[in-house]
């Protein structure tokens, strides 16, 4: 047997196995808990999507926010039943043609492929003009045009009600679901990043100058990491809109980014493996932390809660990360069939030849 | 108009201003099929400007440029890379967080055919024209010598090393035409020669035409079969090693003690 597909059966298990794990842990746990693993799972799918376009394409991005919205908002308009909908939109009528139909269970997740168009759209009108900026400036463009989005979200009303948000969303984005977006996001983007295309989008983020000497499209490849990106941001936002059932422009705020931004940075940026583990930890994490934010007595001292204290410890580990291991847990490495053999070949003693310097590619 | 018969590159009268500074002034010039050229000329002289313009990276406020008898001024850097123009530079600007072999790879990638689908489904047409570039390009490593270095880090090579890994990346674009810019500045001797020994091996493996800049008289001299010299973004002479090194204009504008020690 090859190599390669004896990788590609290995893969296959380990989904398998990940499935049963879903199902025995939507036996085993709590609906609380539950919720916090789905969660992760969406910020997983949101991170590697991210880690795209900053960490593989190396162009600072601060919009996934916006093509979350963009996502969450298209998953409410095509779930949310007919009545439910007359019933939201009291003060002006939802606009065609999503006044007229909604979609059934089966079709949910067509309707999370449509968010995450949605956000491709979205990242490819808002990629055309800011992807020809560098550096800080296509950060603060990339950062103008999301927070445009929320602005219009506020304001659309016959699409969006506005500020009130759109409630009673079908809570059809179970573990399964979002378990399978999960790994769809990590084996396409995986795939796309250690292909010619990452390559390509590599070379870029190195040296531009030389990537366009050697015959790169660079500005088509910069486009093409920030749509498929922003891909992954609708279809997180989407499932996100299900999960918590209503979506607002407050869900998605810049936090979302923020949020974000210290998970791919905590796990490399570069690393999609990394990325991935980061976001799954920081959901379990920042539930964990909740005992931060409630009143507590230490000894004499009586501390109020205060909420908000959680993001100051993410914010702590995020300084202390930068100071003493500036490239993320993971670099620019990556958690491969190579690494892991090579791991195993340690203890059992052979196969360390195995493991190789570099192990980029999986 | 310049009389292009057989010439793979003809530029036409090209001028490139910076504000007011004139960088190249109505610089006309050909290249032969199969030729090695250098182009020398004191520092700020304008050899490089002159790579940028032939590759596209600036564009020429007056003049043209042909390759293979085809206009390609104001093109994009990346088409005129597609088009059969290979470069390095002068700071050398190799992506230096891939592997050597990456690095070969990203030259390759403009001659893919799959669409991006295919690769991100791994789909068995794409698995396969990677295995072929894979191929080819360590093909190509084998023969410029760098094969065992395939696997290590661009960026943690010693400098003359990356020097080579850069003519290789430009080499793996399969170009009909190699800009060289300086590519022996900061060698010793000893690596300079060899260095020599290396371009001559691949213009005749690879049957190409070779332009290259380079302040190194003694590699200029040894190799090159015809040498044009640049002032002030202004052509002064043109000729072969020896007729350079007795023209008067070149001595005193460039050359001067240094022609003496090699004449």
């Amino acid at each position: 047997m090859s190599d390669k597909s004896r990788k590609t059966i290995l893969t296959i298990i380990l989904i398998g196995f990940l499935f049963v794990l879903a199902w025995l842990a939507e036996r085993c746990l709590d609906e609380y808990v539950m919720r916090v693993v789905r969660t992760g799972l969406i910020y997983v799918i949101a991170a590697v999507g991210y880690n795209l376009i900053n960490g593989i394409a190396g162009q600072f991005s601060l919009g996934p926010n916006g093509f979350m919205a963009l996502g969450g908002y298209m998953v409410a308009l095509l779930m949310l039943p007919l009545d439910q909908k007359k019933f939201v939109w009291f003060l002006q009528p939802l606009i065609w043609p999503f006044n007229a139909f909604s979609f059934s269970k089966p079709f949910f997740p067509l309707a999370v492929a449509l968010g995450g168009v949605a956000g491709a759209l979205g990242a490819l009108i808002v990629g055309i003009p800011s992807l020809r900026l560098r550096g800080d400036y296509l950060a603060i463009a990339t950062f103008g045009f999301s927070q445009i989005i929320i602005v219009l979200a506020n304001n659309l009303i016959p699409i969006t009600n506005g500020a009130l948000g759109i409630k009673g969303i079908p809570e059809y984005a179970d573990i399964y679901r979002c378990l399978g977006w999960a790994i769809v996001a990590v084996l396409i983007i995986s795939n796309l990043a250690n292909s010619s295309y990452g390559r390509a989008m590599k070379s870029v983020r190195d040296d531009e100058v030389a990537a366009e000497a050697m015959g790169i499209p660079v500005f088509r490849i910069k486009l093409l990491a920030f749509v498929v990106s922003g891909f992954f941001a609708g279809v997180a936002g989407g499932l996100m809109a299900s999960l918590i059932t209503t979506v607002s422009p407050n869900l998605f705020s810049f936090s979302m980014t923020f949020n974000l931004l210290i998970i791919i940075v905590l796990g490399g940026l570069g690393s999609i493996t990394g990325s991935a583990v980061t976001a799954f930890a920081f959901a379990l994490i920042s539930e964990v932390l909740r005992f931060v934010e409630s009143p507590m007595t230490i000894g004499p001292i009586h501390i109020p809660g205060i909420a908000g204290m959680r993001m100051l410890v993410f914010s702590l580990l995020l300084v202390l990360l930068m100071i003493f291991y500036r490239r993320g847990l993971f670099g620019k490495r990556e958690i491969s069939w190579d690494w892991v053999f090579a791991r195993f070949g340690k203890i059992t003693g052979k196969g360390a030849e195995a493991w190789s310097h570099k192990t980029e590619r999986s | 108009m310049v009389s292009q018969n057989g010439a793979i590159l003809a530029l036409d009268n090209v001028s490139v201003n910076f504000g007011g500074l004139m960088a190249v002034n109505e610089f006309t010039f050909t290249l032969q099929k199969g030729e090695l050229a250098g182009l020398i000329g004191p520092n700020g002289a304008g050899k490089t400007t002159i790579f940028n313009i032939i590759t596209g990276q600036y564009e020429p406020v007056r003049g043209k440029v042909f390759f293979k008898g085809q206009d390609i001024t104001g093109w994009r850097p990346d088409r005129v890379a597609c088009a059969g123009i290979a470069r390095t530079f002068q700071n050398i600007r190799l992506f230096e967080d891939l592997t050597v072999l990456d690095n070969v790879l990203v030259s390759r990638h403009s001659k893919l055919k799959a669409s991006v689908l295919a690769a991100a489904l791994n789909l068995p047409g794409y698995i396969n024209e990677e295995r072929v570039a894979r191929e080819k390009a360590m093909e190509l490593l084998d023969r410029v010598g760098l094969a065992d270095l395939a696997n290590a880090e661009a960026g943690s090579l010693p400098y003359g090393q990356q020097r080579r890994v850069e003519i290789a990346r430009a080499l793996a674009a399969d170009p009909e035409l190699l800009l060289l810019d300086e590519p022996a500045a900061g060698m010793n001797p000893e690596e300079t020669s060899r260095l020599m020994e290396f371009i001559c091996d691949v213009r005749d493996k690879f049957g190409l035409t070779i332009l290259l800049i380079e302040h190194d008289m003694k590699l200029v001299m040894g190799i090159c079969e015809r040498i044009r010299v640049i002032d002030y973004g202004v052509s002064i002479a043109e000729g072969t090693p020896q007729e350079i090194q007795s023209d008067s204009r070149v001595i005193t504008a460039y050359l001067g003690e240094e022609a003496c020690e090699y004449s």
